[in-house]
């Protein structure tokens, strides 16, 4: 297995794969109607594919379980509903404020800000939320990590479920709750026509083209850097890492800062994009889905996760809604629909019996997984976080 | 290391001297895991320049000791000075940075990550890459990157690694040279002293030998202070210029290799007590 210098020629041979697969990808959209399901179901894998390369980071590289992913989906979400909409609506007495968005004669209630604003505004909200939900992981490793952030994404969800109750000052609330905050502005990019997804969908497509382009890149500089290496040292053993100078609480909630911004800001697209916010869809599950996708592809391979995240999200755009008349044909009456987590967790069970390190695994990984080498969770030192 | 360093008695001055003469200060240092005391009122310092070897039977507290001094742990009590500073209870990484780098009894490479890799972590804290930096690598990361992986592959070579094993995943590596990666990864801090936690176990006598003679080389062209927990007792009589005995947690004897050989309570401690209790 001599890699002598492979490293270099690895990250070019990366740079042709990608600039090869994501040329091909942008020609899609001309072999389908701008408008047709599968446009829909495209922008939302390629949205999923940059989520789970976020998740990628800190569950991939870094070995933290962050089961509580959704957190960030909803406060992307969220970043576009209130900077994109007319919820604030008594704002500026009612003529609302924009910021290098087009104002609207008829309605101009409401914050609007343009969506580049946005997405730098979802990034930033949501690193800050990534260190503080990590902050109180520090201390723990493990199945533990998993669980104090499963809860951080369910008060996440609590806040939005309910935020129609909470007030903020006379006339503003937190969020809409179920109602969703909706209509949410569309992207409207400077040089170009105002994104319409009523009449195409073929400019989302290759904004979250150009999104997954922005994330890869960010994946790949990341893997092969100070930090990428940090990360990894820490997955692999945390005392060791410490004692060769690695920071454990900076680089940790590093990772957490990282992947959040990158889940904040497809979580600003999907609000956009799904032109309301509604806090039906920050639901447990999705974490999971996401989680799904990274174990699919293979924890901490880059390429993996792609492949992982594009599999599952049309497995669930096109497989499972296309079994739906399998129950009738058995005489039963249930929505196919609503199995989709049993049919996404026995993926997962499948995975880990016929393919345990992903479909496309990190070199590192493979070797843990079938030679038992590596990440237990043996007794460790005091490490002080 | 004068005739009165000999003594049987731990030295009572040994902390305060330091200054000039020695480069890490331990004094009245101990560590408690409730109620179990591990390290007990130690009082220890390091030449610039030496070897020196802490000993000890099984469960004496030396591996505790260790960890107390590179911030694993936090002393119960006491202080450690480091090169004028006081360094007790910082953290590992700080520790790190400052110059003190260790190696572990029971080698802890990343397992997963090439030798070069191993060696690149350790140069972290001589690093200044950050996020944006990683991201963005502009040209001064560029050229950090490429100094650190020039410098990752002399260590390796330094230390006697094959180049061809540069790139091979540190788990499949043999022993030896996992033993040799740890160490490289050690010196990758550019450290002022190193700990070397029973560096020779498992290997044979003339491993031990070759690598008792790189320790003097690491002092004597690299001008490192080494200090070394060891079981094998040639390799400590040999290469030791001082001795520290630790037993349950309590330092019983220190001096020079020929006299802690000859000291009553070592000798009680290896192999007990003459005619029962």
């Amino acid at each position: 297995m001599s890699r002598l210098g492979a490293l270099r020629e690895s990250s070019r041979a990366n740079l042709i794969v990608a600039v090869v697969a994501i040329g091909l990808a942008a020609l899609v959209p001309f072999f389908f109607a701008p408008l047709s399901s599968f446009m829909n179901n495209a922008v939302l894998a390629l949205a999923y594919v940059v989520m789970a390369l976020g998740l990628n980071i800190v569950v991939g590289f870094a070995g933290l379980l962050d089961l509580g992913y959704v957190a960030f989906y909803a406060f992307g979400s969220y970043t576009v509903g209130w900077l994109a909409s007319d919820f604030f609506a008594y704002i500026n007495g009612g003529q609302g404020v924009h910021i290098l968005a087009p104002k609207l004669l008829s309605s101009p209630a409401g914050i609007h800000v343009n969506f580049l604003l946005i997405a730098v505004a979802a990034i930033v909200i949501c690193a800050i939320v990534g260190v503080l939900i990590g902050l109180p992981t520090l201390r723990l490793r493990g199945d533990y990590i998993a669980i104090v952030t499963l809860a951080f994404g369910e008060i996440i969800r609590v806040f939005a479920f309910f935020g129609d109750d909470i007030h903020l000052g006379k006339h503003a609330l937190l969020t809409n709750g179920r109602q969703a905050i909706s209509p949410v502005d569309q992207i409207d990019l400077p040089l170009l026509s105002q994104f319409d997804s009523a009449f195409s969908l073929r400019p989302y497509y290759w904004f979250a083209l150009a999104m997954v382009a922005l994330v890869l890149f960010v994946n790949f500089r990341l893997r092969d850097s100070r930090l990428g290496r940090a990360w990894i040292a820490i997955r692999e053993d945390e005392v060791a890492a410490a004692s060769m100078g690695v920071p454990l609480v900076k680089t940790k909630l590093l990772a957490y800062a990282t992947g959040g911004a990158l889940g904040g800001m497809a979580g600003a697209f999907l609000g956009t994009y799904y032109n309301s916010v509604n806090a039906n869809q920050f639901q447990f599950g999705f974490s999971i889905f996401i989680l799904a996708m990274v174990i699919l592809g293979g924890l901490g391979s880059i390429w993996g996760v792609v492949i992982g995240a594009v599999a599952l999200s049309f497995i669930n755009t096109y497989l499972i809604p296309s079994l739906n008349d399998v129950p009738d044909k058995f005489g039963l009456d249930f929505d196919f629909t609503t199995l989709s987590f049993g049919i996404f967790g026995f993926l997962i069970v499948l995975m880990m019996v016929l393919r345990p390190e992903g479909l496309l695994p990190e070199r590192r990984r493979r070797l843990e997984l079938t030679e038992g080498v590596g990440a237990g969770d043996e007794q460790l030192f005091e490490v002080r976080a | 290391m004068s005739a009165q360093d000999s003594g049987v008695r731990p030295a009572p001055a040994a902390a305060g001297a330091g200054a000039d003469g020695s480069i890490l200060d331990a004094s009245g240092v101990s560590k408690a895991f409730g109620g179990l005391v591990a390290v007990s009122d130690v009082d220890f310092s390091i030449p610039r320049r030496s070897i020196v070897s802490i000993i000890g039977p099984n469960g004496a507290g030396k591996t505790t000791f260790f960890n107390v001094l590179t911030g694993l742990y936090k002393p119960t009590t006491g202080t450690i000075v480091f090169g004028g500073r006081d360094v007790t209870g910082a953290r590992p990484d700080k520790i790190t940075s400052l110059g003190i780098a260790r190696t572990f009894q029971n080698i802890r490479l990343f397992a997963t990550m090439s030798a070069l890799e191993n060696v690149l972590v350790g140069q972290h804290a001589r690093m200044r890459a950050g996020l944006l930096g990683s991201i963005l690598r502009p040209p001064w990361v560029g050229s950090e990157e490429r100094r650190v992986r020039e410098h990752g592959r002399e260590l390796l070579a330094y230390v006697g690694l094959e180049p061809v094993a540069f790139d091979e995943l540190a788990v499949n590596l043999s022993y030896g040279d996992q033993r040799r990666v740890e160490i490289a990864r050690a010196l990758a801090s550019e450290p002022q002293l190193l700990l070397l936690d029973e560096p020779t176990a498992g290997m044979n006598p003339q491993e031990s030998a070759t690598l008792t003679d790189f320790m003097e080389t690491l002092r004597d062209d690299r001008g490192l202070t080494i200090l070394l927990i060891e079981h094998d007792m040639q390799v400590v009589m040999n290469v030791s210029e001082r001795i520290t005995v630790l037993d349950h947690g309590e330092k019983i004897a220190e001096g020079l290799p020929e006299d802690v050989r000859r000291d009553r309570r070592v000798v009680e401690a290896y192999l007990g007590t003459q005619g029962g209790s």
